[in-house]
């Protein structure tokens, strides 16, 4: 690995001119995919930036600042409500609507910092899981927000081109992600970039040295619910309709099993982590289809599927995503701390002398 | 109104005690946030449902029964998992017990199903006892309360006057000083994690009742006995019994008097009103930690 002589090396963003070529590679199919693709793929991908773009902010604020926070369903709840809210009550457009209620978020993201100022560990934990049930109670109860009902999304029209197709939903979304992508990788090389990190490592320290501890900590809060929010109100349009229970507790904790199992506290991580979960949910979510591929399998096929139905309910076998997520998080703590970037990186130092 | 508020806010306090306590005892040996515990109790109170429904066992053999499968769960969770993290940070730690509670969940709506079942216990829920001036209270509520201050007190006994209660504190306090002076500290941990799960059985079998059976029995007492514990301190057992009680009864008294509509929420608001305050909780000592 080539030793960094100075700063400029330090920040740059693509650090070799093989980086060059492989970003390069990577943005030209994600340009040519919706050519290819067919709906339902493009779907699943746009499913997959929004959930790259909420596990970006929430690795900010977990792994680079180390703040724990099992709410951000709430924020996810607030971008989206407050996007559909000011289109459909004060007839915004879209492209002001996203960031409004981004930056509403981040208000609510900056309120919920200021408690985080004086709470750590557990304390922390059940504060923002609090403010994430909170959210979702109290939208359940605002009638003019359709209430338990929800709300469904209206025509997106962007200067006149009307976006209804999934093809034309990966146009909105993917270049959103992309950019939001390249901010957030350039924010964690700034100064406020390296105080969350000081912050992280220890608080104390970092106070010593000059960091505003409520500036920063509360700073994060704010642009984690910000990249939040903002992934929260593309999701109302890929769903389409939302309500309250859209935004249950269990999308928090997904929302972290995406941080943990990527790698705290990187941004190739946070994107690796998005991926694997939400292709997971989505191969998981039809269970159904898997036991009956196992129960064709030559001789064991028919004792899975015996044991599979003398054991489980029928209508409980989608809960088997559930087990294989919680295991998922459990064995990634205890055996690869790094999460999937740590896997990454070993691979890549493995391979760094090949083929001596 | 006031009365009955006050009572009934007693009566389900007392639910949020006990997952409260069984929470407190396993913060008090290791510092661990536990957020499985309302999945291990539910769990324990469904294999005590198959034991009384579909073995037909009679409710006093099929009760120590699925205790002992509690005790035996919560062991083997700290054996299985939480022992083989190696030095994990308070992150880890509250990941993997996240994990636990996915995978409890899943295991157990896959095998009952999402559809609600009845549990049968032999205290009824709706015969009442007139307490005067139009206040009642059930049976159920009765035995909950009485449950909840007697393992306080006993476990409060336990800590303080036995062997086994000690050398749980001072696990909790240094572990390397623990295992020092002869403590056998994994072994504390499984049991710790054991008892904690049957207390945490016991609230399942008494909440069970008052609602349908069904895998998402525990969510909410769960996070309502947490904020309790957070309300208590987290490592004191009177605390968790007391901020159980204050807070069935801040919010009953709120629902009947302000908003039904916001009764759910109005915990969370209190626990994070009062951490504001007193960021340790109400009555746990501030602890100071070294840099």
């Amino acid at each position: 690995m080539h030793m960094k002589r100075d700063y400029y090396e330090d920040i740059r963003l693509l650090g070799s001119k093989a980086a060059v070529f492989w970003m390069l590679i990577l943005l030209s199919s994600l340009v040519l995919f919706p050519l290819l693709a067919g709906p339902y793929s493009i779907y699943i991908i746009n499913l997959m930036a929004i959930n790259v773009i909420v596990a970006l902010g929430l690795n900010l604020l977990v792994g680079y600042t180390g703040q724990i926070s099992l709410g951000h369903a709430g924020f996810f709840a607030i971008g989206a409500y407050a996007t559909l809210a000011l289109m459909l009550k004060a007839s915004f457009p879209f492209l002001l609507a996203l960031p409004v209620a981004g930056l509403l978020a981040a208000g609510f993201g900056f309120l919920l910092g200021l408690p985080a100022l004086r709470l750590e560990g557990p304390y922390l934990a059940i504060a923002t899981l609090g403010f994430g049930l909170t959210v979702t109670q109290v939208l359940g109860r605002l009638h003019f927000l359709g209430g338990h009902e929800g709300l469904t999304a209206p025509p997106l029209n962007l200067f006149g081109w009307l976006v209804d197709s999934d093809a034309e939903r990966y146009a909105v979304i993917v270049p959103i992600a992309v950019g939001l992508t390249w901010a957030m990788r350039n924010l964690v090389h700034t100064r406020v970039g390296r105080a969350f990190v000081a912050i992280r490592d220890s608080d104390i320290a970092a106070e010593c040295i000059g960091v505003n501890l409520t500036y920063y900590k509360t700073l994060a809060f704010a642009i984690s619910a910000f990249y939040t929010a903002v992934a929260g109100g593309l999701m109302a349009f890929v769903l389409n309709f939302i309500n309250p229970h859209t935004f249950n507790i269990m999308v928090s904790i997904l929302f972290l099993a995406m941080v943990v199992v990527g790698g705290l506290g990187s941004i190739l991580g946070s994107i690796m982590g998005a991926l694997l979960i939400t292709w997971l949910q989505i191969e998981l979510g039809n269970v159904d289809q898997l036991i009956k591929a196992a129960g064709d399998i030559p001789g064991l096929g028919s004792y899975i599927s015996a044991l599979v139905n003398l054991a489980f309910t029928p209508s409980g076998l989608p809960n088997f995503q559930y087990v294989v997520f919680g295991l998922i998080m459990v064995l990634i703590v205890i055996f690869e701390p790094l999460g999937l970037y740590g896997i990454w990186i070993r691979t890549k130092i493995y391979w760094k002398t090949w083929p001596f | 109104m006031l009365g009955q508020l006050i009572v009934s806010g007693i009566a389900i306090g007392a639910t949020y005690a006990l997952i409260a306590l069984a929470m407190v005892i396993i913060y008090k040996a290791s510092e661990v946030l536990n957020f499985a515990q309302g999945d291990m109790a539910m769990l324990s109170a469904f294999v005590a449902f198959t034991m009384l429904d579909s073995l037909q066992l009679s409710f006093w053999v099929a009760f120590p029964l699925a205790l002992a499968f509690a005790f035996v769960l919560g062991a083997m969770l700290e054996f299985c998992f939480l022992r083989r993290a190696k030095d994990p940070n308070v992150l880890g730690l509250i990941i993997i017990t996240l994990g636990l509670e996915m995978v409890l969940f899943g295991i157990a709506s896959m095998i009952w199903g999402a559809d609600q079942k009845n549990f049968a216990f032999p205290v009824s829920d709706f015969d009442v006892i007139d307490l005067g001036g139009g206040v009642v209270v059930s049976h159920l509520n009765l035995v909950t309360l009485g449950v909840a201050v007697g393992l306080m007190l006993l476990l409060f006994v336990f800590f303080r006057y036995t062997k086994t209660g000690v050398a749980m504190k001072a696990t909790q306090q240094n572990q390397m000083a623990a295992r020092i002076m002869g403590i056998r500290v994994n072994r504390i941990l499984m049991l710790t994690w054991g008892m904690s799960s049957m207390v945490g059985a016991i609230a399942a079998f008494l909440i069970a009742p008052t609602d349908t059976l069904e895998p998402y029995l525990m969510w909410t007492p769960q996070l309502k006995g947490f904020s309790a514990a957070v309300l208590g301190g987290m490592t004191s057992l009177p605390g968790a019994v007391g901020g159980g009680f204050l807070l069935g009864i801040i919010e009953n008294l709120f629902g009947g008097y302000i908003s039904v509509e916001f009764k759910s929420v109005v915990a969370f608001v209190v626990i994070v009103a009062v951490l504001c305050i007193k960021p340790s909780g109400l009555f746990a000592r501030h602890y100071v930690r070294k840099v």
